[in-house]
């Protein structure tokens, strides 16, 4: 009951309001823009929400999280092009549908079973980070390396990369994360003498370039493309009949994004696919998926946006992120000063208990704001690449800067969007790269501990049975992606 | 024989030094063993206060992880030939100038000059003719921008001829 009351602060708080307002609308207008996404808007924001309070900067990043998954499918049913990778399965039918002249359905569709989703994976949220949490206080040293490694396992699934090719992304961002001091001995590594380097280099600079600066590049390359929009009216919300077509569904896929999502560095990109595949599979017309099945729109949405509260939970309750977004997230608690884990639960619930209420308010919010507005954020796609990428480069340039007041993150924004852009061209999602970056020095430090708890004997994290068990989720974990891809080739 | 097959086919026929696999995996496995070399030179820390291994050999053990799985990308790609890319647009390398130029110029003369430039030049370049237009993205937006850093923010930007103007 005091839990309940917590997650009613946001409501009572006119700061909060206004805060989640403009995160839920700024939320939408990334998603709707294809190329940007919550990912990326987030870690232009980060440099923002120094200036608010910890809950507040969390609230706007998580208000844009929810928001910016649901915008993407704005764009998917009207453009066919999504708007968040999360909302590639929504185009599947989302667009025939709108050709159909049913693109009011469509998003009516979209907007409902996205915010089930997003409400189904907050009470989730409430109820399984705690445990998490709970579970946490029994890891060691040992055992929190063996997570870290599932969660870099559970990389070889994500994105549209190879499986090998994502597991090069994460090692390289790991890689990244050992530049600067050896934060145990002080030794120089991969510095060349450079001072700026010995802090090491940040996340920001790193995450701007991989996602904006990499995608202005190739927004440079498809100059020529033209985007067909159709034509809509107004949104529509589901008739009786579409809920009764489509209510199993969008629950089956809140249950599937929630779960997903809770896996460490799975997203909504997974979950929708899983989500969208298990709608036709349960469809009694599966034959009409693809050609704008109102089921599979259901499918798609519900299951991405329900893994936004399903990330959240290992990012709050282990301090591991659950999708690129999260790493975002956790990187804005790290700013400002709070470490996610057990003891946060035990000590700021009343922070963890707003940031559920706060998710569950942008829930509502975006819900309201693509119902209402969703015809004038279809129009923000109108805005030219050619005004629109030179703004979000001075945007970027100053964000990235802001952090450190260092003209040496600048450059290496560019830089990484430079190989950011190249990876993306040959196959390699830049995710794991970003989420490698974060577990690297987890991953490297509870290593080290953990040796010298076991006198350098390795064969000693095999007597740990929680270690053991995350070694063998992790074994499950580098199989998963071939189980998927037969399951792909099914479905498409 | 849809386009991706088309690709295919075409990558086959190329010697195979040519193909992107080969220059992809080349290049990871160049730069992963110069970095490897480097770990080399790393300080070694004493037993009393080495904490459960060298400060080089975890570096060193992801390297040579990405070698190896850069190996077995490679290897498969013999099989399966990944699909050849479209050749990249003259505007594609305009904007990798345009951000050689603003390195320059944000390191010898001003930073908001070089945020100015490099948007007039991408949105030309990118097609934008119209004077308004180009006028609000590399002046209006960048003042917004910069009042917005310096007064919410309190961020003091770095110094150069135009930024002086403002201090």
């Amino acid at each position: 009951m005091e839990n309940l009351l917590l997650m009613m602060a946001p409501l009572f708080s006119s700061k909060l309001l206004l805060v989640l307002f403009f995160g839920t609308l700024f939320g939408l207008i990334l998603g709707v823009l294809p190329g940007l996404g919550p990912t990326t808007g987030g870690a232009l924001i980060l440099p923002f929400t120094m200036t608010l309070d910890p809950l507040s900067a969390i609230v706007l990043l998580t208000s844009i999280y929810c928001a910016g998954t649901y915008g993407g499918a704005i764009t998917a049913i009207l453009i066919n092009t999504p708007g968040t990778p999360a909302a590639a399965a929504t185009c599947l039918d989302g667009y025939p549908l709108a050709q159909k002249g049913e693109a009011g359905r469509a998003l009516g569709m979209a907007t409902v079973s996205s915010t089930v989703g997003g409400i189904f994976s907050v009470i989730i949220l409430v109820f399984f980070a705690p445990l998490l949490a709970k579970l946490a206080y029994e890891f060691g040293q040992p055992e929190y390396f063996a997570l870290a490694i599932f969660g870099l396992t559970m990389l070889a699934s994500i994105g549209d990369g190879s499986p090998i090719k994502n597991l090069i992304a994460g090692a390289f961002g790991i890689l990244i994360s050992t530049i600067g001091k050896d934060f145990m001995t002080s030794i120089d590594r991969f510095t060349y003498g450079i001072n700026e380097l010995s802090e090491g280099i940040g996340f920001i600079p790193v995450v701007v370039g991989l996602f904006a600066i990499s995608e202005m590049l190739t927004q440079s390359t498809l100059l020529n493309q033209v985007f067909k929009r159709v034509a809509l009216k107004a949104v529509k919300l589901p008739s009786l009949n579409d809920y009764k077509l489509t209510w199993k569904t969008i629950l089956r896929s809140s249950g599937i994004g929630s779960f997903i999502g809770v896996l460490p560095a799975e997203g909504g990109t997974v979950a929708s696919l899983i989500g969208y595949s298990e709608a036709k599979r349960f469809s009694k017309k599966p034959e009409d998926f693809g050609k704008g099945s109102i089921e599979g729109i259901a499918g798609a949405e519900a299951a991405n946006n329900a893994a936004t509260g399903g990330a959240m939970v290992p990012t709050l309750a282990l301090g591991i992120p659950g999708s690129a977004t999260t790493a975002v997230i956790l990187t804005g608690l790290i700013i400002h000063g709070v470490r996610p884990g057990p003891d946060l639960f035990r000590e700021q619930p009343e922070f963890l208990y707003g940031i559920f209420g706060a998710m569950l308010i942008a829930n509502v919010l975006f819900f309201i704001f693509g119902f209402f507005g969703a015809k004038i954020f279809a129009r923000i796609t109108l805005v030219p690449n050619k005004i629109l990428w030179p703004m979000i480069f001075a945007v970027s340039v100053c964000g990235t800067y802001s952090l450190s007041q260092s003209i040496i993150d600048v450059w290496i924004m560019l830089l990484f969007g430079v190989i950011g852009f190249f990876m993306r061209r040959y196959g390699f999602s830049v995710v794991p790269v970003i989420i490698g970056l974060i577990l690297g020095e987890l991953v490297e430090g509870t290593l080290r501990q953990s040796l010298v708890i076991f006198d350098g004997n390795w064969l000693m994290f095999l007597t740990r049975p929680i270690a053991l068990t995350f070694f063998i989720l992790s074994l499950i974990g580098l199989a998963f992606p071939l189980l998927r891809s037969k399951k792909r080739k099914k479905i498409l | 024989m849809n386009n991706v097959q088309k690709q295919k086919r075409a990558n086959k026929s190329l010697p195979f030094f040519f193909k992107d696999e080969f220059k992809v995996s080349f290049i990871i496995i160049f730069i992963s063993t110069i970095l490897l070399i480097t770990t080399f030179t790393f300080d070694i820390v004493p037993p009393i206060l080495n904490r459960g291994i060298q400060p080089a050999t975890f570096p060193k053990g992801l390297l040579i992880l990405i070698i190896g799985l850069t190996l077995i990308i490679y290897y498969l790609s013999i099989k399966k030939p990944w699909k050849v890319e479209k050749k990249l647009p003259k505007t594609f390398f305009l904007t990798l100038l345009s951000f050689l130029i603003f390195v320059i110029v944000s390191k010898t003369l001003d930073f908001f000059l070089a945020i100015s430039l490099l948007s007039v030049f991408v949105s030309y370049y990118w097609g934008e003719r119209r004077i308004l237009y180009l006028i609000l993205v590399s002046v209006i937006f960048p003042i917004i921008v910069f009042i917005f850093f310096e007064t919410i923010l309190g961020l003091r930007f770095p110094p150069g001829i135009i930024t002086n103007i403002y201090y």
